[in-house]
């Protein structure tokens, strides 16, 4: 373990990603100090606050336990709907690859609701549930949903055809074959489904979260990093949209390596 | 000696999309295959080889004549389909080893699923005939681990697991560089020799054919027939520098001519279809 951590510090592309870091960030400060570069203003760059100011603001935060407060809130909105979408998701795409009549009947609709975009449920949702906390979940699970079930339904349609005669010629019940063809060749693709719907929950629920107030009106618990980036946008502390934006960054790459590391743990046989 | 593993294929005719295109792939073709044969058949590509062997297994029906195995009718008037069972296992031509089960794991996959050994004994037959054909040591290993050459010798094994009648191979060595090819060939003799199973086996190799059969069966393109089925009167076992006998030699020559004219065909027919 502590030998995998250190080759994995020091290796090559390890040391490409921190310098290109570093890089970025001065990149940043110096833009974001000088506004005029021989007298042309710097694009965009430079009116967002400089990473040291960033800093700044950040560190008093980290102190602050209505700061955490929001990542924790955020965090369980979206492992919460992220736990259902997979749920759901997962039997309802195999139910739709296993039985002719099912996709014959789901499928067409669910093309139809495939395409909206999770964010132009909000309005529906807020009216449709009793708090704004479930409507935040509602569409967190709408963004995750989408993507698990296609591909589950994709990954198990492409099984080799291969191994379903040859499950049959030594024997296999129906069963079996669900049981030890179609669930183990499926797992691969919800593991890059489950990678692919924490990306897009992330997104979703910051957008659900400055949307409708992170439930602050409707008696909830409020909060969130979504709301917390809308509301230093509100109070005019530019400093720390910038810390919201950072740590949502932050909070999805955890939660895209633990949900990549749980898939790893699921499908040895791809490891290289 | 052997009872078990006769074929017999009588006037079976295969149509695809018979209501619309209705390509013939398989004409009125018919074979015997003695128990415990190595029955090699010999044809071009897309000839209609693998729809024959397909027939057998129980993966597609047939829309005219019968196949017996043992006497007892597999598919044929009345039963369009024959079901797929473990006394006639297929090796496929790009392997079909579950990838996410360990070597172990597919081996002992037939018994088990048949009910017909616990696990444990599975794996000690498993590990034992695992030895035999020098696969000691990647029980734990996963296929998509393994070399391809050892991946068909897995999987043979996998199939023997099941003592099947007859084994269907179909052109398990296609991918295969010749090196490893002449190695693999000479592990199916010893696993032939060993275990005297009838062999099915599907191949656009001549040499591959002659070197491991003693029925060749030469088959006609599209639609598919025997053109001309000889012995290979070379006894068993064979080693690899049987290719350079006389006798050998004559064969090639005597059957070369034959498949050479199915391959033009083949191509020419290819050409229009394109």
């Amino acid at each position: 373990m502590i030998r995998s951590i250190k080759k994995y510090l020091t290796s090559s592309s390890t040391r490409r990603g921190i310098i290109a870091v570093i890089i970025f960030l001065l990149f940043w400060e110096i833009c974001s100090r000088f506004h005029l570069w021989f007298g042309v203003q710097v694009p965009w760059i430079g009116k967002i606050p400089a990473p040291t100011s960033v800093v700044q603001a950040w560190i008093p935060l980290l102190d602050d336990a209505g700061y955490w407060s929001n990542w924790y809130l955020s965090a369980k909105r979206v492992f919460s709907g992220f736990l259902f979408a997979m749920l759901i998701g997962i039997p309802f795409g195999l139910i739709l690859a296993i039985n002719r009549t099912a996709y014959g009947i789901i499928f067409p609709t669910f093309e139809v609701l495939r395409p909206i975009p999770p964010l132009a449920w909000v309005p529906a949702s807020i009216i449709f549930w009793p708090t704004a906390e479930m409507s935040i979940a509602f569409v967190t699970f709408l963004g995750a949903f989408y993507t698990i079930v296609i591909n589950v339904l994709g990954g198990a349609q492409s099984i080799d055809q291969r191994y379903f005669q040859a499950a049959k010629s030594m024997g296999s019940s129906q069963w079996d074959i669900f049981k030890r063809i179609v669930l183990p060749g499926t797992v691969p693709s919800i593991a890059v489904g489950a990678a692919v719907g924490m990306g897009i929950t992330w997104e979703v629920v910051v957008a659900a979260e400055m949307i409708s107030g992170g439930g602050s009106q409707s008696g909830g618990s409020g909060g969130g990093l979504g709301f917390f980036i809308w509301n230093s946008y509100l109070g005019g502390s530019y400093q720390q949209i910038v810390v919201g934006m950072i740590s949502i960054g932050i909070a999805g790459y955890i939660s895209s390596a633990i949900i990549r590391s749980i898939g790893e743990y699921f499908t040895p046989w791809t490891r290289r | 000696m052997k009872t078990r593993g006769q074929i017999r294929i009588k006037d079976v005719v295969k149509i695809y999309d018979p209501e619309g295109a209705a390509v013939m792939a398989v004409d009125h073709c018919s074979l015997e295959i003695a128990a415990g044969e190595i029955c090699m058949i010999v044809g071009p590509s897309g000839c209609g080889k693998t729809t024959l062997l397909n027939a057998i297994a129980g993966f597609h029906s047939i829309n005219g004549g019968s196949i017996h195995l043992d006497g007892e009718m597999l598919c044929g008037p009345g039963k369009q389909k024959a079901s797929p069972g473990s006394d006639r296992i297929v090796v496929f031509q790009n392997g079909a080893l579950f990838p996410w089960k360990n070597v172990i794991d597919n081996v002992t996959f037939g018994p088990v699923m048949q009910g017909k050994l616990s696990l444990a004994e599975a794996k000690d037959k498993a590990r034992s005939m695992m030895a035999d054909a020098g696969l000691s040591g990647i029980e734990n290993n996963f296929p998509g681990e393994l070399s391809s050459g050892v991946r068909r010798r897995v999987e043979i094994v996998r199939a023997l697991m099941n003592d099947p009648a007859v084994l269907l191979l179909d052109e398990p060595y296609r991918a295969l560089d010749s090196l490893t090819k002449s190695v693999m060939h000479e592990s199916l003799l010893d696993i032939y020799d060993k275990n005297k199973v009838t062999i099915f086996f599907i191949t656009h190799d001549l040499q591959e054919a002659l070197f491991l059969g003693n029925k060749v069966a030469i088959m006609t393109s599209r639609p598919c027939k025997p053109k001309k089925v000889l012995t290979v009167d070379i006894p068993y076992p064979r080693n690899y520098s049987v290719v350079t006998d006389k006798r050998f030699r004559e064969l090639m020559e005597e059957t070369s001519e034959a498949v050479h004219e199915e391959a033009k065909k083949s191509f020419a027919a290819g050409e229009r279809e394109g």
